[in-house]
C-alpha cells in the first residue's frame, strides 16, 4: 500500500512539473502557439471537443484491443505448433522473420487498399506488430522448461501431450507474460498508424486531420488521451497478469 | 520362488558400465550391486559422476557400454521414482495437486485420499491446499517426498536430497525417510560421511577418475543411526580419511 501511494506521488510529481516546464516554455519564449500550444489551450480542446474526442477514442480502443486479442490468439498458436513440430517451425520461422523485417509503416497503405478504409485494415495493423513479441516470447518459454520438470516427468512416465499441456505450457507463462506486456504497449501504435495512413475515425485521423488544420491544441489533446489509454490497458494488462499468475517473480 | 508379478523391491545390477564424456572417461567399466530392499549410500565428493550415475539407472542419461538392470529381470522405465537436490514442485498447483502430479501427466484417476494420506504421514496435512511458495524449505522436501511416495514404486534414487536443508531440518528429513521408504531398494547419493553413516545399510565411496567404487563398508545398528552412537562417529571418521584419501591420488 505504501509502495503504491509513493508510486503514486512519483507519478503526479512528474506529471505536474513536465506541465510546469511546459507552461513556462510557452510563456517566455517566441514559439507560437500553432506549433507549441500552451496547456491552457490543449485543456480548453479537451473540454470543447470532447465529443469528436470521445468517439475517436472509442474507435481507437476497439481496434487496439481487437487487434491485441487477436494477435495474441494467433501469435500463441504460432508458438505452440512451433513447439509441437520441428517440421513447422524450420518452415515457419523464416516467414516470422521476414514479416518483422518489412516494417509495418510501409504496409499500412496497401492493408488500407486491400482491407478498405474501415476498422478491419487497423486491427491487421496491431496484429502484425503485435504477434511477434509474444511468439517469439511464449516460444522461448516453451522451449526452457526446466529440465528438473522434465526429468520428473520422464521419470513419472507422463505421455507427451500432458507434458505440454500441464508442464510446459504453465512453465512458459512467465515468458508470455512479458510479451503480452510489450505487446499491450505498442499495439495502439498498430491501430494509430493504420488510421494515419487512410481511415475516416479515430484518434490517428483526428490527430492528422486536426495537424492539417493547424489546430495543434486539438492534437495534443488527442496525444494525451491515446496516452492515457495505452498506460491504462498496460496497467489493466499488467495487474491481470500479476493475480493470474502469482508465481511469475518466483525464481524456479 | 517369487512371485514375478509383485512389486517387491528388486536388487540393482551394474555391469560393465562405462560412460564417455568428450573422450574422457567418467566411468569405466563399473560394476556393483545394489541389494534388494535396503538403503544404499553412495558417498563422493562433487564432480566425481554421482549424479551422472543416478540419472544413468533413473534412464534419464545415456551411456555408452554395459547394463543397468534389475534382479527380477523387468524392465526399471516405471518402477523407479527419482527425488533431486532441489524439490522441482510445481508453483503454480497446490501441495495435493504436486503429491498426485504423476497421475496427472499419465493421465490416470488422482487418488486424492492417498495424497491427503501421505500428506497426513509427512506432517503437513494442514498444508494440502497451500501453494509451495507458502512453504518452508524442508516442509517443500516433505512434500517432495509425499510425491515419491505417492508413486509407490520399488527403487527409489536420491540425489543429495537433503543438502540444501539446515542440520536440524536435515536431521529430521533422515528420520522421515527411512521410516517412510522401508522395504524399497534406496539408492542416495551425498558428500556427506555423517548423512552416509546415519542412512546406510550399504555404503560405497566413489572417487578417482575414471571413478570406482570401493567398499561395502559396514556398520553396526540399525539406521536412522544416531549421531553420537560410537559406531557411527568412528565409521564416520573412517570414510572421511578413505574419501581424502583418495582425493589426493
Amino acid at each position: 500500500m505504501k509502495k503504491q501511494i509513493t508510486i503514486a506521488t512519483r507519478a503526479l510529481v512528474t506529471l505536474l512539473g513536465m506541465l510546469v516546464i511546459w507552461f513556462l516554455i510557452t510563456q517566455f519564449s517566441a514559439i507560437p502557439s500553432y506549433l507549441l500550444p500552451p496547456p491552457k489551450n490543449v485543456a480548453q480542446a479537451l473540454i470543447n471537443q470532447r465529443w469528436l474526442l470521445w468517439h475517436a477514442t472509442q474507435i481507437t480502443f476497439v481496434e487496439t484491443v481487437l487487434g491485441l486479442l487477436l494477435g495474441c490468439l494467433f501469435g500463441s498458436i504460432l508458438a505452440l505448433l512451433m513447439m509441437i513440430s520441428p517440421l513447422i517451425r524450420r518452415w515457419l520461422m523464416p516467414l516470422v522473420l521476414i514479416s518483422q523485417s518489412i516494417p509495418v509503416f510501409a504496409l499500412a497503405p496497401l492493408l488500407v487498399l486491400w482491407l478498405d478504409f474501415g476498422i478491419k485494415s487497423k486491427i491487421a495493423m496491431a496484429v502484425l506488430m503485435i504477434f511477434f513479441p509474444v511468439t517469439s516470447s511464449f516460444f522461448d518459454g516453451l522451449r526452457n522448461t526446466p529440465q528438473g520438470w522434465l526429468d520428473l516427468a520422464q521419470t513419472m512416465n507422463a505421455t507427451s501431450w500432458r507434458k505440454l499441456f500441464f508442464l510446459r505450457i504453465p512453465a512458459a507463462m512467465s515468458s508470455f507474460a512479458s510479451g503480452l506486456r510489450v505487446a499491450t504497449a505498442i499495439a495502439p501504435i498498430g491501430a494509430v498508424v493504420g488510421e494515419w495512413v487512410g481511415a475516416s475515425a479515430g484518434l490517428g485521423f483526428l490527430m492528422q486531420d486536426a495537424n492539417n488544420h493547424f489546430q495543434t491544441d486539438l492534437m495534443f489533446a488527442a496525444l494525451f488521451i491515446l496516452s492515457i489509454m495505452t498506460m491504462s490497458l498496460w496497467g489493466l494488462v499488467d495487474f491481470s497478469l500479476k493475480k493470474l499468475i502469482p508465481w511469475e517473480k518466483q525464481t524456479f | 520362488m517369487k512371485d514375478k508379478t509383485s512389486n517387491s523391491a528388486p536388487a540393482l545390477i551394474l555391469e560393465g558400465v562405462s560412460l564417455q564424456y568428450q573422450q574422457k572417461y567418467i566411468f569405466r567399466n563399473l560394476n556393483t550391486r545394489f541389494p534388494a530392499a535396503q538403503f544404499s549410500v553412495l558417498l563422493g565428493s562433487s564432480g566425481v559422476g554421482k549424479s551422472s550415475l543416478l540419472r544413468m539407472i533413473a534412464g534419464l542419461q545415456n551411456y555408452n557400454a554395459g547394463s543397468i538392470h534389475a534382479t527380477d529381470g523387468q524392465s526399471l522405465s516405471n518402477r523407479i521414482s527419482y527425488m533431486g537436490q532441489q524439490d522441482f514442485l510445481l508453483p503454480w498447483a497446490k501441495v495435493i495437486q504436486n503429491v498426485m502430479i504423476g497421475s496427472h501427466l499419465r493421465g490416470e484417476k488422482r487418488n486424492r485420499s492417498l495424497a491427503e494420506h501421505l500428506l497426513e504421514q509427512v506432517g503437513l496435512s494442514d498444508q494440502c491446499n497451500a501453494y509451495p511458495q507458502s512453504l518452508s524449505g524442508g516442509m517443500r522436501q516433505r512434500v517432495a517426498l509425499a510425491r515419491v511416495l505417492y508413486e509407490n514404486r520399488p527403487i527409489i534414487l536420491m540425489d543429495e536430497p537433503f543438502s540444501a536443508l539446515d542440520t536440524v531440518t536435515r536431521t529430521r528429513m533422515q528420520d522421515f525417510t527411512v521410516a517412510l521408504l522401508r522395504g524399497k531398494t534406496v539408492l542416495l547419493i551425498t558428500h556427506d560421511p555423517f548423512e552416509a553413516c546415519r542412512m546406510g545399510e550399504h555404503i560405497q565411496v566413489l572417487a578417482g577418475q575414471p571413478a570406482e567404487l570401493y567398499g561395502p563398508i559396514a556398520i553396526k545398528g540399525a539406521i536412522p543411526r544416531h549421531a553420537d552412537a560410537i559406531e557411527t562417529q568412528q565409521a564416520q571418521s573412517e570414510l572421511l580419511a578413505l574419501l581424502l584419501r583418495k582425493a589426493e591420488q
